[in-house]
């Protein structure tokens, strides 16, 4: 669509294409990658008046402030990255501060060459980048320091680097970072060889990755002041409020009549957006002079739609679509395509099939979506807090007519993202408002808009069959799953993943962890797009995407596996994790995972109280290749009724390496009550086209009073630092249709579990 | 123009009387602190302070205010030190933040009427704030640390009061 777009490439990290300078410029000792000659060409070329690209700055005062080109969404991956670059350079943390990136190309991942954040990849794919940025200026800094006190260069092996001093202890001289910037003696520049070769602290040395040092951005989280995309004030600004269809998407605009709208004060326009990008269908926004009385004529205003032609669909209906889908022997292309199941089925002792379904879900954050747009000169400014950068402002400048390198993002703190800000929607009204009353313009969706206009979680159906030999091993499974697909969604080619079966690409991010670590010798997983379901309910990327419903099928069908075969489901599970071939490795990580989750909960050690069970379940979200491996025991009471209480979930995960010991137990527990919340209490549905659910009294994420005692362990055994916003939302769900099994014997298909659900299969 | 008494200060807001409190104190006084979540009165991260009380600004029409009390997070302390604040970050509570303004309030309210609460009383007191982090356990410390923290500093003073 545009060179932005098309730019969006993950790829390696290519050091060898980008030097490291360190030099002092005006306001300080700037450290970074800086793109070599060429380099600005191949990655959409920057606006001239772009800032200059720095990871970090250390200014004439000593601190030092890093620039996160990945979004704050509550993860503080800021703090995390100041963390990381704080190890190596040897600063103080109390000197550490942190600011956030515009989409200056040159802030882009390391590894994924665009600036997007989601997937849990964040600290795993930026934590060498980092601790080189870091590491090359304790070099650089010491190398000015021993120059600055008069020592010969080979004395600066001598010195020792601590707390934003570097320090010469025979000669009890020192200098302070401050002392040495404002010197301007660090001049050094690394060629990419040079900034390979350095060679990195090892973990007995870390003094900081591992530490819970105080979150930068959490005082600030207290006190009102920390800034939001929906907190931004400019001059002479308007507000506008959006006013969306009834349909979720495929409606258009027939007539508007603002005469109503006009007798409220302060109302300025209503815009019929003109969105070629594609993002939206039948939407107008009203302006005015405050929100109040934007939100007044948006209800005044009397709209005619053409509803489209996903009016008259449901969720039944995307059901159905999905059914009569998978029974198609041609459907979707193959993930996985090991062996034969089918061939394995004829043979097998004993064969188990069953379906599973997970319902929309809402992403919700407590931040509705919002986006001020500004035009000056030849720029547009949007001010928001977003999560793909690159391709928003792409999706910006298609709505404003012009060239993306004329776009300038200003990323604030995200008031939840979860996934949602992945997305670009909001630019696109606040955009051509902004043109057409000729100021800057804050569109704030209202809780009924966000709801309503999510890129939700998408309806799910799986079917699954498993065949079992005489001897009571898993030896055939295959594995449809129907989803609308939410990352083709976005038409970047590289996104997508080339099939087994040569069917041209798919969307892995539908199929994410069904890719499992047992062994099983004969593995199918096809994936099957609902088209129906993607043009109706055009689906995005829900915190830990696929997993959150792959894992659902996979996990409560081992557990059905293990019941059909009179086998304890946590031993079933050992036994198929037993790390042949492929699986090696990441199959005997996710074996120690669950053991150490049983033994937190005491799995199997006592009796439980009639009524009460565990189940377990264990994961490698997000994805096979940068998995972090988690397990989960869930307890649950199921009463007669059918209702469900969740009285503790005990989650372990392996992360390899702890950079934030708190934050990843934060992470996790927050992640684990996503599970639940999704498991229990969260359900949206389509009725005539439209998502029914418009506010907090019908879509219910937990409360404080729903939540269970959550014990989390983690694994911290040397290996790689993986990430942990996502994976234990995955877990969850069916750790605890386990308990149920465990609990009542009613086993439960369908996301979110219900008590109606339950007392039926009890008596089934 | 409705003149508010908003953190000691009166201020007059160019609004109607039947807009929402929430907005006066976003755009007119542009103390962005207090958060628009709902509009419904569904999530709590809209909650100030009306001579004390909790409410949720989203519901709270400038007309019905003129001359009482209100306070915003901006206005509960003076440096940001309320010992909730103080709790908030000691035990790292926020993770996006955006609904911590609105907790912080809530149990503001209930710390100044309780000062010794259970967990049951925070858990009723406070189930109308959702956050959608889930960060509720790292609340329900804090709350307790501060409520803590907030009985020694009184009994402190009580027993230098001279007698």
């Amino acid at each position: 669509m545009n060179e932005h777009v098309k730019n969006v490439t993950p790829e390696t990290t290519d050091l060898s294409r980008r030097s490291f300078l360190v030099g002092t410029a005006a306001t300080g000792l700037v450290l970074g990658y800086a793109g070599v000659p060429g380099i600005e060409q191949a990655a959409a070329a920057a606006p001239a008046n772009f800032e200059p690209s720095v990871w970090y700055a250390i200014s004439p005062d000593g601190l030092v402030t890093v620039t996160c080109g990945k979004a704050d969404m509550g993860q503080h991956i800021a703090s995390t990255m100041a963390q990381i670059v704080c190890e190596e350079l040897g600063a103080k943390w109390s000197d550490m501060r942190v600011q956030l990136a515009s989409n200056d190309p040159k802030f882009n991942d390391p590894v994924l060459g665009a600036q997007i954040t989601g997937g849990s990849w964040s600290t795993m794919m930026n934590f060498e980048a980092m601790s080189r940025a870091g590491a090359a200026g304790r070099i650089a800094l010491t190398e000015a320091a021993a120059a600055a006190m008069g020592l010969p260069p080979y004395f600066k092996d001598q010195l020792v680097v601590r707390d934003s001093i570097v320090s010469h202890p025979k000669s009890k001289k020192q200098m302070s970072f401050a002392e040495i910037v404002r010197s301007g003696k660090a001049t050094k520049t690394f060629t990419p060889d040079e900034l390979k070769a350095i060679k990195l602290k090892t973990p007995d040395q870390y003094t900081m990755i591992g530490v819970s040092v105080p979150q930068l951005d959490i005082p600030s989280k207290t006190n009102g002041t920390a800034k939001y995309g929906i907190d931004v004030m400019l001059p002479g600004m308007a507000y506008g409020k959006v006013v969306t269809p009834p349909v979720r998407f495929g409606a258009t605009v027939k007539s508007v009549d603002d005469s109503d709208a006009k007798k409220v004060p302060g109302f300025m326009k209503a815009v019929i957006l003109d969105d070629k990008t594609g993002t939206t269908s039948g939407w107008v926004v009203a302006v005015a002079n405050t929100y109040a009385n934007a939100r007044k004529a948006a209800d005044a205003l009397k709209i005619a739609y053409d509803g489209g032609p996903n009016a008259k669909l449901s969720s039944q209906s995307l059901l159905d679509e999905a059914k009569r889908l998978q029974k198609l022997e041609d459907s979707g292309q193959f993930f996985v395509k090991d062996g034969d199941p089918n061939a394995a089925f004829g043979s097998a002792a004993k064969v188990v099939e069953a379906e599973y379904t997970t319902s929309i879900n809402i992403h919700a954050p407590l931040e509705p979506m919002n986006a001020t747009a500004e035009f000056k000169g030849d720029i547009l400014h949007i001010y928001s807090g977003n999560q793909f950068a690159t391709r928003s402002g792409a999706i910006a400048a298609g709505a404003a007519g012009i060239d993306p390198k004329f776009v300038v993002m200003h990323q604030h703190w995200l008031g939840g993202g979860f996934g949602r800000r992945l997305d670009a929607d909001m630019m696109i009204p606040a955009v051509q408002a902004a043109k057409a009353v000729g100021k800057p313009v804050k569109v704030i969706y209202s809780r009924e808009n966000d709801m309503t206009m999510d890129f939700s979680r998408p309806l799910t159906y799986q079917k699954v069959k498993a065949g079992v030999d005489g001897d009571g091993k898993l030896v055939a499974l295959s594995h449809d799953v129907v989803s609308a697909w939410p990352t083709a969604r976005w038409g970047i080619p590289d996104f997508l993943t080339p099939s087994v079966d040569k069917k041209g690409p798919l969307d892995s991010f539908t199929v994410n962890g069904a890719d499992f670590f047992y062994t099983v010798p004969n593995h199918y997983v096809r994936a099957i797009k609902n088209e129906l379901a993607h043009n109706a309910t055009p689906s995005g990327q829900l915190r830990s995407v696929a997993p959150g419903w792959t894992f659902w099928a996979v996990e409560s069908m081992i557990d059905e596996i293990a019941a059909a075969t009179g086998k304890d489901p946590a031993q079933f599970r050992i036994s198929l994790l037993d790390g042949a071939g492929k699986n090696d490795g990441g199959a005997q990580r996710l074996r120690n995972t669950l053991l150490a989750a049983m033994g937190l909960s005491g799995y199997g050690t006592r009796p439980l109280p009639k009524g009460e069970g565990m189940g377990v379940a264990c994961v490698s979200s997000q994805e096979r290749a940068t998995a972090s491996w988690t397990a989960c025991v869930a307890h649950v009471a199921v009463a007669p009724s059918g209702a469900v209480t969740v009285k503790k979930l005990t989650v372990a995960t392996d992360v390899g390496t702890q950079v934030h010991p708190d934050n990843i137990r934060a992470q996790v527990e927050g992640a684990a009550l996503w599970g639940l919340s999704l498991a229990m209490y969260e359900k949206a549905t389509l009725k005539d086209g439209g998502i029914e659910q418009t506010n907090f009294d019908s879509y219910t994420p937990l409360r404080m009073s729903q939540m269970p005692e959550v014990a989390v362990a983690v694994i911290a055994n040397g290996e790689k630092a993986t990430g942990v916003g996502e994976p234990a939302v995955t877990v969850v769900a069916p750790a605890i249709g386990n308990a149920i099994f465990n609990a009542s014997g009613a086993r439960v298909r369908a996301l979110p579990i219900t008590a109606e659900a339950v007392k039926a299969s009890m008596k089934a | 123009m409705p003149t508010l008494t908003i953190n000691g200060r009166s201020l007059s807001v160019d609004a109607a009387n039947d807009t929402p409190l929430l907005w006066a104190i976003r755009e007119q006084l542009q103390m962005t602190g207090t958060k628009f979540g709902c509009g419904a009165g569904l999530c709590g991260a809209c909650t100030v302070h009306v001579n004390g009380e909790a409410v949720r600004s989203c519901q709270t029409m400038v007309g019905d205010v003129a001359g009482k009390k209100i306070t915003t997070i901006e206005g509960l302390s003076a440096k940001g030190d309320h010992p909730l604040q103080k709790a908030w970050i000691a035990e790292q509570v926020p993770q996006c933040g955006y609904c911590q303004s609105g907790q912080i309030m809530q149990a503001a309210s209930l710390l100044s009427k309780n000062p010794n609460p259970t967990k049951e009383e925070v858990v009723a007191h406070m189930d109308g704030n959702l956050c959608r982090c889930m960060t509720y356990s790292r609340i329900q410390k804090a709350i307790m640390r501060a409520a803590s923290e907030m009985r020694t500093a009184s009994a402190t003073s009580n027993e230098r009061r001279p007698t």
